[in-house]
């Protein structure tokens, strides 16, 4: 076992002092890893993230319980400001581009961590990793398509050099190609930027090929966790998760009785 | 023979009348009581001139605060032209009186009417505003209501002012404090049964609920546009009666005081006395009143001080100041205004000695 | 002909001094949403800090100049710590309200302190700054004001298209959240934006000074008068502003040199009306970019 970049000790995260979001969630996350986060909409994937990244308090939610560690520091309930200082970097859920800013103007926006030091090598960086941004860097983000945006915002988040990335659902409305594009980015970022990546999604199957770890979220609880090897074997995410019956062929749509097994995890 | 009812301890509701009811227990209904004996039979009688003088004040702005709290505090339309429906009320009763000779029994309430025409014109552009937009928009209405006061010569005699004949009834003559005093606190309880009422009728439900979400709103089926402009057209009914009263109060009436600083004085009740409150609204007007009293006593006796008669004219503007600050203190520091204070007061005596 | 001339040269400069005061309210329009009321009371506070430099302690004109800017950068950045910051989330009654119990705060300190009478700046243009075609002339101060108002939009759109702190500034108006999560510094945004829209109000409110005196009430008229002005440049946008000023400006000198001139203040807000009821967003507003 590698070291421990971020771990989670039983969280709990209440919005508005009365809705019960998370309900007690641990997760330590290794250096260099990627770790993918599955679960049903509702689950609190994203909030599970946005506890990390600090980003709960302008939406009237807390960590009550629990602590977060990062790098030893606790950074549970701290202002984003501080968190995204440390490295940590959230890359929203639906892609929020600037978009009366220009591409260029998107990426400069990512150097507000490290303000005042030279960006151009930066930004050389991510043209590399996204060459298809290169050609509409002049152009406002609003008129941009979705696989460009989804480029942009983590173009951006690659700006602030972070060394712990949330990704909050990349592959989301992006056409099949296109996605498999930014895993392969996504892969490659984590070999060569050394960032350490916590990926949640919904297209299970892409998140396990990429990931090291996985974790499985219902109702606000960890469910399981494996190595995103194990997780691809098992028969219940197979079925759930990647659409196959155990014997691995895929299954017509109307045999999976998903509701009703999926509570066996209980 | 009624069974009196304290207060339960809980929410023991078992049909709409009750949650509708205004008073929750007979407690309160007896307070009521007694406090406008008090007010009606007593106070008149044994108050100074002075003390007089500051109450009907309070009352004919408390009509008014009354007025826009329907509008801000339940519709959450804001308005900065009440000061100038203030005006148009005032004009119109003036008008009347000195033009067509009407008494006073039909002046003050076809003032009212002609203003509640006249707020719900300012009114149109709430049906595509909203916000701050809407804000701004009746804004210009203050300015454009300021300029026809001053320019239109042959109806409002500009800047010359009419004198108002005394109100007349039948043989009766209304005039002095004591008399007004009546004709004020008897249109301030009739004003303000009604404002109580409408807010638990089916127009104070819309009203609410376009406050809250005008776009949940319009989809649960409120013409959202038609209650905008009823609202608008209550609240400058409301303004334009307090106008109207004032106009007849004061005798001679001129465009000066009809200005933007009035309607900010009015927003001023309305956001310290407690937005969304009715009583909130008479606490507000009572609150900005006795502190205008106050400051312009204050700045009275700082004048005739001889020695320091060069400070005491500076501290004229102090009123404006002073007037700044409460207005920045109550919004950072109480925003739900007196009415909140009020109920924390009642309840921890209700709740004595076991106040949690 | 030539009267006409005269008029639309006489409104093209009030028109842009009304552009420039503009210009701070729409700073703090652009990065906080704030409808801010004290605008006037800016502008007066910084002509008024410059006359009791300049005329009390007898500074020299250039550190007089820099040494008001200073203190209203200062005077801005207070403000929104102490006023605005603990109602960032709340009711937009409360904020506007806020904003003008300020006006009066400020107000009534300017009446305390200086009184309501009107002053003079000595006199430090040099004539030369006149110009003059044909049988038109324009005053040094008008000539003045037109170089700071260039000088200032030419400032201003290379800060917010060039500077990092520019760009996050738009970011912080275009989507808050996507800020935060990228750690730009959002509540230093929102006090920059009001101590530098402190700044260029004092500077409006110097040159509003030279031309007219100063007055506190007059001064804080002119705040009022920021509205149409914005309102028809779009409420975001600072080129918008200087436009929409002009606009103004052009329209009130016409109205007083042919209609009346007691219709002359009243005018731009019956072209306010008309612009709502027809573009809400002005005309120079940002158009919404939506993504369904």
């Amino acid at each position: 076992m590698g070291e421990i970049l971020l771990q989670l000790n039983n969280i709990s995260v209440v919005y508005s002092d009365v809705i019960q979001v998370l309900k007690g969630v641990s997760l330590s996350v290794e250096k260099n890893h990627i770790v993918s986060l599955l679960g049903s909409n509702g689950a609190g994937k994203t909030t599970t993230l946005k506890a990390i990244s600090g980003l709960l308090k302008p939406e009237n939610g807390e960590v009550t319980e629990g602590t977060i560690l990062y790098n030893g520091v606790n950074i549970q309930n701290q202002a984003p400001e501080f968190i995204t200082r440390q490295g940590i970097i959230q890359v929203l859920e639906g892609r929020q581009p600037f978009k009366y800013l220009t591409i260029e103007e998107n990426l400069r926006v990512g150097t507000a961590t490290r303000f005042g030091k030279p960006y151009k090598q930066d930004l050389e960086l991510v043209y590399n990793y996204f060459p298809a941004l290169v050609q509409r860097r002049k152009s406002l983000a609003g008129y941009c398509s979705g696989g460009e945006l989804q480029m942009l915002v983590i173009g951006r988040a690659l700006m602030a050099h972070p060394q712990l990335l949330l990704l909050d659902e990349p592959s989301l409305g992006l056409a099949p190609l296109v996605v498999q594009e930014i895993f392969r980015i996504i892969k490659k970022i984590n070999e060569e930027q050394e960032a350490t990546i916590i990926l949640v999604e919904q297209n299970a199957r892409m998140a396990l090929q990429v990931a090291h770890y996985g974790y499985v979220m219902e109702n606000g609880k960890i469910m399981m966790e494996a190595t995103a090897k194990e997780l691809s074997d098992n028969p219940d995410i197979k079925e759930f998760y990647l659409g196959m019956a155990a014997s691995g062929i895929a299954k017509s749509y109307k045999d999976v009785k998903s509701y009703r097994r999926r509570k066996r995890w209980l | 023979m009624r069974k009196f009812s304290f207060h339960p301890c809980g929410n023991y509701h078992e049909n709409y009348a009750q949650e509708l009811n205004i008073f929750e227990t007979d407690f309160g209904r007896v307070c009521l009581g007694i406090f406008l004996t008090l007010l009606f039979f007593v106070a008149p009688f044994v108050v100074s001139p002075y003390m007089l003088y500051i109450l009907n004040t309070i009352g004919i702005a408390a009509i008014a605060a009354i007025g826009l709290n329907i509008l801000i505090g339940y519709t959450g339309q804001i308005s900065l032209g009440h000061g100038a429906f203030f005006g148009v009320g005032a004009y119109a009763a003036a008008i009347m009186a000195t033009r067509l000779g009407v008494g006073f029994y039909i002046a003050i309430p076809v003032a009212g009417i002609i203003t509640a025409l006249v707020g719900m014109i300012i009114g149109i552009p709430s049906g595509r505003l909203k916000g701050l937009y809407l804000t701004i928009a009746t804004l210009a209405g203050q300015f454009i209501i300021e300029y026809v006061l001053i320019q239109w010569d042959s109806l409002t005699k500009g800047t010359m002012g009419i004198t108002l004949p005394a109100p007349q009834i039948m043989n009766w003559q209304i005039s002095g404090d004591k008399a007004f005093f009546f004709l004020i606190f008897v249109s301030l309880v009739l004003m303000t049964w009604f404002a109580v009422n409408i807010m638990r009728s089916k127009y104070g439900r819309a009203f609410i609920a376009i406050r809250d979400n005008d776009r949940a709103a319009e989809g649960m089926g409120i013409p959202i546009f038609k209650y905008k402009l009823l609202s608008f057209g209550i609240s400058s009914f409301y303004a334009g009666f307090a106008g109207a009263l004032w106009a007849y109060y004061m005798v001679s009436i001129t465009t000066e005081p009809f200005n933007l600083g009035l309607s900010v004085e009015y927003i001023a009740m309305v956001i310290i006395g407690g937005m969304g409150n009715i009583p909130g609204a008479i606490f507000g007007a009572t609150f900005i009143t006795l502190l205008n009293e106050f400051l312009r006593f204050l700045t009275g006796v700082l004048m005739n001080v001889g020695a320091i008669t060069s400070l005491g004219l500076n501290m004229a503007p102090l009123k404006e100041f002073v007037f700044g600050l409460v207005i920045v203190l109550f919004i950072l520091i109480e925003p739900k205004g007196l009415a909140e204070i009020w109920r924390i007061i009642r309840s921890s005596f209700r709740l004595w000695p076991f106040s949690y | 002909m030539e009267f006409f001339l005269q008029l639309l040269v006489n409104g093209v400069c009030v028109g842009l001094l009304y552009g420039i005061s503009a210009m701070g309210f729409v700073m703090i329009f652009k990065s906080s949403s704030v409808l801010n009321f004290a605008h006037g009371e800016l502008l007066a506070l910084g002509a008024f800090f410059f006359l009791s430099l300049v005329t009390w302690a007898k500074l020299p004109i250039i550190v007089a100049f820099i040494l008001t800017l200073i203190g209203c950068f200062i005077l801005g950045f207070l403000i929104e710590r102490f006023f605005l910051r603990p109602l960032i989330g709340e009711k937009l009654i409360f904020v506007i309200m806020l904003t003008v119990g300020l006006a009066a705060m400020f107000k009534g300190f300017i009446l305390l302190i200086w009184g309501g009478n009107l002053y003079t700046y000595p006199e430090f243009l040099p004539e030369a700054m006149g110009l003059k075609f044909g049988s038109i002339y324009i005053a040094p101060v008008y000539s003045a004001t037109l170089i700071i108002s260039v000088i200032f939009l030419v400032l201003f759109g290379l800060f917010f298209k060039k500077s990092a702190q520019g760009i996050y500034m738009r970011s912080v108006a275009d989507n808050q959240k996507a800020a935060l999560s990228l750690g730009v510094h959002v509540r230093r945004v929102f006090a920059l934006s009001w101590a530098i829209a402190a700044l260029v109000a004092s500077m409006s409110g110097i040159v509003l000074g030279i031309i007219n005196g100063v007055n506190v009430h007059d001064l804080s008229s002119i705040g009022l008068k920021v509205f149409p002005v914005v309102i028809l440049g779009g409420l975001d946008s600072i080129g918008g502003a200087i436009i929409g000023g002009i606009i103004i400006g052009v329209l009130e000198t016409f109205t007083g040199g042919y209609l009346s001139p007691s219709l002359r203040d009243v005018v731009p807000y019956i072209v306010l009306v008309f612009i709502l009821m027809v573009k809400p967003y002005g005309l120079f507003g940002l158009v919404e970019i939506e993504r369904v």
